[in-house]
């Protein structure tokens, strides 16, 4: 079972994530994380999402979503690629010397402290999803309160785009 | 104009001549307008289910889309099974819904349901319309997406505020849908491909499905030029004749010794228009042992590696792609795989058991040898359904409807008033079960009404059959909940209180005259074949076997 980050072009239509994510849900896809923004293309929302399976899987969910009518663009990206989460991480903290420590962490991972409480610190962490696990597990010592993650974006790396004029082969 | 009379005006220009609804609360000002219309005839109903597979028996029958239309909530929700049905396989319908007005949707209010929510996965496509000036380009994007590429249902879900609003747009002829390109033609690669992998096959099979019926006439060019043994699926009845010499019958579950020997030991299996449905291919380990080549030619990129992997995937048009192949093909030299057919053929032929009592296998071949097998044949769920795609010797295409993939019980009633619509002069000849006729029995009225020719043939065995048998092979003769007989109406009186013909048959010698009174009757009728209780579906491969646990018989302890 292989790591698949997929982008997906949508047309921006109400209800159109429901219909990706209740087809994931009937065909029994297995979602790891998703996310979906706005483009720079008007009425185009790009949505990424993180699913494991093996190349038959993979297969499937690249051409059910095709079916959906109001999927313009499916990639899977299976090259070099860059990789990107944002997190929200809220530790309890008791004392100075706790402090440093989890100062010194966030250095090792490029994290900011985005808010400080008295018994609590923020940190705000981006990079590659696996990354963000590790930050999340050094900090469970101290006592993680609360996480929120975005879910992983991607892109190829190079010149290779999703470009939309490609005809997509629907049914 | 109103958004209501706009919808109309659509679909006229859309070529619909016919719809088949039920009308209510949230969509009367379409009905208001169809009063003033007289280009668009309406078939009244008596529950929306039968509108859905009214419209899809219209579909299957013509070609053409078929058009369903009820109220919001309730009326919508009864639509469901049928869409289901359509989706499953792949019929072109478009449903139009009625919806409670925009400014309270989302509030609970009475006969509201998320429609478009609730058929989200069971059509192909679905609309909810919050502005008029939007219903000329989804009605065209609707019956575009239903008609081309693998067809389904669309529905369309009309708020009531929509249909009263003033509409002063106009009509687009063009749709433009920037992530729906259907594919029309295949690869030529591919086909050229498939052309030298069948020369080369020792043991090649033609499979047709559902998706071949558009393409009957190039196959069975095909079929005669390269004399390919050819496999219908029960929604592939039809695309080559029945009588064709080349014509091995049904393969799966209940088809015939010689189809599935055939699938067994083929090298290359040329499927064109199915997707290898489990009733097909049993435990998928054991499909096809000795297959070096499967072609498959599939309009539907998602069906090609879905259950079984191609070494030739073919996305294409059924017709294109069958047209390709029969100017392409040459005779194969395939002597000894046919005299190895034709010898399972005369091992295990399709046999009738000998008994005294009147079988539904018998009611069937004497309708099948009466019309020639020219009729348009629609079934319910169930034996019957399985006997009638054994026994009644389908000649075309198009002629042979019935609920494969989602087996819907009640199908054949409503989808036999759609098929006589779309082919009014022809024979329409349902063969239902009585218990699949009373899931949607309430449409005698549809067919009284319009003094709809349908010949509604019961095989009334006084059991859910098909459970039954399953009970005696599979769970040691509990027949929990399957008895019918004891409360079952009587069928003739029922027939007769809706003021149509109907008569009895109860003994083997009455039938001859009853199949000709069926016949030669000139509007309905309808006909309560009694007959023997305890009968079986044979051959069957029991669900999750394979060709090698080919059950041929009856076990004896079945026999009476």
């Amino acid at each position: 079972m292989k790591r698949h980050l997929v982008s997906v072009l949508v047309e921006d239509h109400p209800r159109v994530l429901t219909r990706i994510t209740s087809m994931f849900a009937r065909r029994g896809f297995n979602i790891d994380s998703l996310a979906v923004g706005r483009t720079h293309l008007p009425g185009v929302s790009r949505i990424s999402f993180v699913v494991y399976g093996d190349d038959r899987t993979i297969e499937q969910v690249e051409k059910q979503l095709n079916r959906l009518i109001e999927v313009l663009k499916v990639v899977d990206h299976d090259g070099p690629r860059l990789e990107r989460e944002l997190a929200l991480v809220k530790v309890r903290v008791e004392g100075i010397e706790e402090r440093l420590e989890l100062k010194e962490i966030a250095e090792a991972f490029r994290a900011r402290i985005v808010d400080v409480a008295r018994s609590a610190l923020t940190f705000e962490v981006s990079g590659h999803p696996a990354k963000i696990d590790r930050f999340i597990e050094e900090l469970t010592h101290y006592g993680v309160l609360e996480t929120m993650r975005t879910g992983a974006l991607g892109m190829d790396r190079g010149e290779r785009v999703l470009k939309l004029r490609a005809r997509k082969e629907a049914i | 104009m109103t958004g209501a009379e706009a919808v109309l005006e659509a679909l006229r220009r859309q070529g619909v001549e016919v719809i088949f609804g039920h009308p209510g609360g949230a969509i009367m000002p379409v009905y208001d307008a169809l009063y003033k219309r007289r280009d668009l005839h309406h078939v009244l109903v008596r529950h929306e289910q039968a509108a859905g597979h009214a419209a899809a028996g219209y579909a299957r029958a013509s070609g053409r889309v078929g058009v369903a239309m009820a109220t919001s909530g309730p009326g919508a929700l009864n639509l469901v099974t049928a869409l289901a049905d359509a989706m499953m396989d792949a019929t072109p319908v478009v449903a139009i819904t009625g919806q409670v007005p925009t400014a309270v949707v989302g509030t609970d209010a009475f006969q509201e349901a998320d429609v478009t929510g609730v058929t989200m996965p069971i059509t192909k496509h679905n609309y909810l319309v919050t502005d008029v000036h939007d219903l000329p380009r989804v009605v065209a994007e609707a019956f575009y997406i239903a008609a081309t590429g693998r067809p389904g249902p669309v529905l369309i879900d009309l708020p009531k505020d929509v249909q009263n609003a003033e509409f002063t747009g106009s009509f687009p002829e063009a749709v433009d849908l920037p992530g729906y390109k259907p594919v029309q033609k295949g690869h030529p690669r591919q086909v050229e491909k498939a052309l030298a992998a069948l020369r080369a096959a020792e043991r090649p099979v033609l499979m047709v499905g559902g998706g071949a019926q558009g393409a009957a006439e190039p196959i069975r060019r095909l079929v005669e030029r390269s004399g390919i043994p050819a496999i219908g699926t029960l929604q592939g009845l039809g695309v080559v004749a029945a009588d064709d010499p080349r014509f091995l019958g049904m393969p799966g579950m209940h088809g015939t010794y010689a189809a599935n020997q055939a699938i067994h030991q083929a090298d290359l299996i040329l499927g064109i228009g199915l997707r290898f449905d489990d009733r097909v291919t049993g435990d998928l380990s054991r499909f096809a042992p000795k297959l070096r080549t499967l072609i498959h030619v599939n309009i539907d990129p998602a069906e090609i590696g879905k259950v079984l992997k191609a070494h030739i995937p073919l996305v294409g048009d059924a017709a294109w792609v069958a047209e390709r192949l029969a100017e392409g093909a040459e005779p194969l030299a395939i002597e000894d795989w046919w005299r190895q057919i034709r010898a399972w053929q005369q091992a295990h032929p399709l046999r009738i058991p000998e008994r005294p009592e009147l079988q539904s296998q018998e009611v069937i071949r004497a309708f099948g040898e009466a019309t020639g097998g020219e009729a348009v044949v629609v079934t319910g769920v169930g034996q019957h359904q399985m006997f009638a795609a054994q026994f009644y010797p389908v000649k075309r295409p198009r002629s042979f409807l019935t609920s494969g993939g989602l087996g819907t019980m009640g199908f054949g009633l409503p989808a036999a008033i759609g098929a006589q619509v779309a082919r009014p002069g022809e024979t329409v000849l349902l063969f239902d079960g009585d218990g699949s006729f009373q899931m949607t029995l309430q449409e005698l009225a549809t067919v009284a009404k319009y003094r709809l020719p349908v010949k509604i043939v019961i095989l009334n065995n006084g059991f859910l059959g098909m459970v039954r048998q399953w009970q005696d092979l599979f769970y040691d003769d509990r027949y929990s909940e399957v008895f019918l007989a004891d409360s079952n109406p009587d069928f003739v009186k029922l027939a007769e209180a809706y003021g149509l013909p109907a008569l009895r048959v109860e003994a083997k010698d009455e039938l001859p005259g009853a199949v000709a009174r069926v016949l030669e009757s000139e509007g309905p009728v309808v006909a309560d074949f009694r007959v023997v209780p305890e009968e079986g579906v044979f051959p069957m491969i029991p669900a999750g076997g394979s060709a090698e646990e080919m059950i041929l018989e009856p076990p004896k302890e079945v026999e009476p």
